[in-house]
């Protein structure tokens, strides 16, 4: 078969620590210490681990915000960095998770019995860890017979359920949890990670583009890391500037959209308002990127009244359902400047 | 002897000869902190030809030794089959292929390379390449399992996702990857490119042909470099007043448009029926046809502007229907229709 799914008898496991990696890898918190902005999640998390009596727990959160990092810091807490690998599960959406699966591998991870084998240097309680990553992807059905598994092998196993929506968790199976809420993070606190990731770095930056930088990751802290990286990589060793920091986050030019209202606006012909949509469409920006700048556009231009922005924002929300269903863009945003320049009449 | 468009394609990032800023900035990339990428841009950006050039650039010559698999999968209610083209370092898969299987190519194929490491041990770097093709096609249950494996590989696998549009890939995943914009050339980029063809062909081609070219192609330089070849079979001189060819089938959509525009009525709508199943017969993608139709009708200027509301509306209403329904004949015709009938109400 194709040589490429060969493995490679691997002579050098686990220098894991050496390999150059991408930033958001690279700056993965290794200690609870280190996670930025959760302190309360962090501070009851490190009160219950002293306390020898970990809970199930349910963590959940927009992405980014530190809920992957947290678990795995946890753990390494709890057993060391040896150790760890052998007590815990974790199973996400890339794993089969019907629910006989669950069974099987949970069953399996449990039955083994905790070994006596210590690090002495770390806490190492006698029960192991199974992490449900992404949970909020698994099926009802998946999710109500999950309960009884939990109950079962509650003795020796501790889950802990991560998902971006609490409400798509039924309701048995959360309230079995203790609830952890991962808030996105502020200006301040991105901005500081990313500073101090920018020390190590040796990266060319000034406060203003960090903050930015902050503000366009909207409280996803993976976003940032990845936007700085993408910045420098990109820029070499320049100085970073605030417009390659919109450039990288696809955010549209103001002019750009500006010249897409102001056609708008200013009773162009279709044919005319067909060039200024093609010309950003053919930019390549994405329909859901340009559908959101305009809005805010429009909202903050004083020449709609009110009726008008109304009207203009129910064709907007009907035009996102267009988008998510894969409706094409150009088709979409074209409609979009004509109802805007519809409405301006 | 091979077609211009691939004879002239360039193979590393310094003969890109397009967005030459994008390239350069994509050289300082080629590190072994590599993240994931997302590609995106309009079809006919260059996209691929940019991805093989990263691809060499990170692996050397290698990577454009390549050859095409078919691998199965089993699931429960059938076998599914996937083609896989793949050098030493890299795979590439187009997942939406399989429809909403997608996931299972996933969980099987990518944990599997996922957990392997680099079989050539003198490789340039550690990890290898998926290259995954129409990646805003592919379900949100797939793109969910690439979640955890994008950070938990990370140091024997990167993936480069490659997409029209970023529109349709979800949150986490786009955090997870640098995102990188390719927009249509200019036409100036593709008229160089033309004369650059031309002279290499020995082919007298002026400027203004060559942007008559261009702009025709509608900054598409795919679509100008296989015009520019047809014109050249023809007629050995180019002079300027040369007419250029347009494709067959959207000439069928002008006739289409002049046919709506000019009268509105059931037998129309019969006529034009005749001239869709053509195109479908054709292969051209029925929402490709829909949204053809909508634009020629959009700038027609024998249609009032009160009508082209309504035109457009049901373009966007009709093109939902057509992606979430079944039979696409259904929408494209039920569109025209509504269409003459915006017309219609303007007129008297
Ligand atoms: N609170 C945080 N403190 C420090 N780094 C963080 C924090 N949150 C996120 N990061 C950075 O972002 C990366 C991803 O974080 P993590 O995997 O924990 O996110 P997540 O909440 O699990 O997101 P998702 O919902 O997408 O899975 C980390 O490797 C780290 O670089
Ligand atoms: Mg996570």
């Amino acid at each position: 078969m194709n040589t490429f799914f060969q493995a490679r008898p691997s002579s050098s496991v686990n220098v894991h620590e050496e390999i150059p990696q991408p930033w958001i890898e690279k700056y993965r918190p290794k200690s609870m210490e280190s996670i930025s902005a959760q302190e309360q999640t962090v501070a009851v998390l490190k009160k219950t681990i002293e306390s020898q009596n970990l809970p199930h727990m349910l963590f959940y959160g927009p992405p980014g915000t530190g809920k992957t990092s947290t678990i795995l810091a946890l753990a390494r807490e709890l057993y060391g960095p040896k150790l760890m690998k052998t007590r815990i599960l974790e199973l996400n959406a890339s794993d089969e998770r019907g629910i006989q699966v669950i069974r099987d591998k949970v069953k399996n991870f449990a039955r083994t019995a905790v070994s006596n084998r210590r690090d002495s240097d770390y806490p190492c309680p006698p029960y192991k860890i199974v992490i449900l990553d992404e949970a909020d992807l698994m099926t009802q059905d998946a999710q109500s017979a999950l309960r009884r598994v939990i109950e079962t092998y509650s003795k020796v196993t501790r889950f802990c359920l991560i998902c971006n929506y609490v409400t798509r968790i039924i309701e048995p199976l959360a309230s079995r949890c203790a609830k952890f809420r991962f808030k996105p993070l502020d200006i301040s606190n991105t901005t500081s990670r990313l500073k101090m990731i920018c020390e190590q770095e040796a990266v060319n930056y000034s406060p203003q583009t960090l903050e930015e930088l902050a503000k366009l990751s909207e409280g996803d802290l993976r976003k940032a890391i990845m936007y700085l990286q993408s910045a420098s990589k990109l820029h070499k060793k320049e100085m970073i500037t605030s417009e390659s920091i919109r450039e990288i986050a696809g955010v549209v030019s103001d002019d750009l959209i500006n010249s897409l209202v102001e056609s708008a606006k200013s009773n162009k012909d279709e044919t005319q308002l067909e060039e200024a949509v093609t010309k950003v469409i053919d930019s390549g920006f994405s329909a859901i990127q340009i559908l959101s700048q305009v809005q805010d556009r429009i909202l903050d231009d004083f020449q709609f009244n009110e009726a008008q922005k109304a009207r203009i924002g129910e064709f907007i929300g009907q035009f996102d359902k267009y988008l998510a269903d894969g409706t094409d863009e150009h088709l979409v945003i074209l409609n979009l400047i004509k109802v805007i320049s519809d409405t301006n009449e | 002897m091979s077609l211009w468009i691939d004879k002239y394609r360039p193979t590393t990032l310094e003969n890109l000869t397009f967005n030459q800023g994008l390239s350069r900035k994509l050289k300082n990339l080629t590190d072994s902190d590599f993240p994931h990428l997302l590609i995106f841009g309009p079809s006919g950006a260059g996209k691929k030809t940019r991805i093989l050039c990263i691809l060499k650039e990170l692996f050397g010559d290698g990577a454009e030794k390549i050859k095409i698999d078919q691998r199965s999968f089993e699931t429960q209610r059938k076998k599914l089959d996937i083609n896989i083209i793949s050098s030493k370092y890299h795979i590439e898969l187009t997942p939406s292929d399989v429809g909403t299987y997608d996931k299972i190519v996933f969980q099987e194929l990518l944990t599997e390379i996922a957990q392997t490491q680099q079989i050539d041990a003198d490789a340039k770097q550690r990890f290898k390449v998926v290259v995954i093709n129409e990646a805003d096609e592919i379900t949100r249950d797939a793109q969910a399992a690439l979640r955890r494996t994008m950070e938990k590989y990370m140091s024997n696998l990167r993936i480069i996702l490659c997409c029209n549009s970023t529109s349709r890939i979800i949150e986490p995943i786009r955090s997870r990857c640098m995102l990188i914009r390719v927009p249509l050339p200019s036409i100036d980029e593709i008229s160089t490119t033309l004369q650059h063809i031309a002279s290499n062909e020995e082919i007298h081609l002026s400027k203004s042909l060559a942007d008559k070219i261009s702009l025709q192609s509608q900054r598409n330089p795919r679509k100008a470099i296989l015009t520019f070849e047809v014109m050249a079979s023809q007629k050995k001189k180019l002079n300027d007043n040369v007419e250029i060819p347009k494709v067959d089938w959207e000439q069928v959509i002008d006739d289409i448009v002049g046919k709506i525009v000019k009268t509105q009525a059931a037998e129309t709508l019969s006529t034009v029926r005749q001239k869709i199943y053509e195109l479908q017969s054709h292969c051209i993608p029925p929402s490709l046809i829909l949204k053809k139709i909508a634009l020629g009708l959009f700038t027609n200027e024998d249609i009032h502007s009160k009508a082209k509301f309504d035109i457009i509306n049901s373009a966007t209403h009709y093109d939902h229907r057509l992606r979430t329904g079944r039979h696409s004949i259904f929408h494209i015709e039920a569109f025209v229709s509504s269409a003459m009938s915006a017309i219609l109400s303007t007129k008297y």
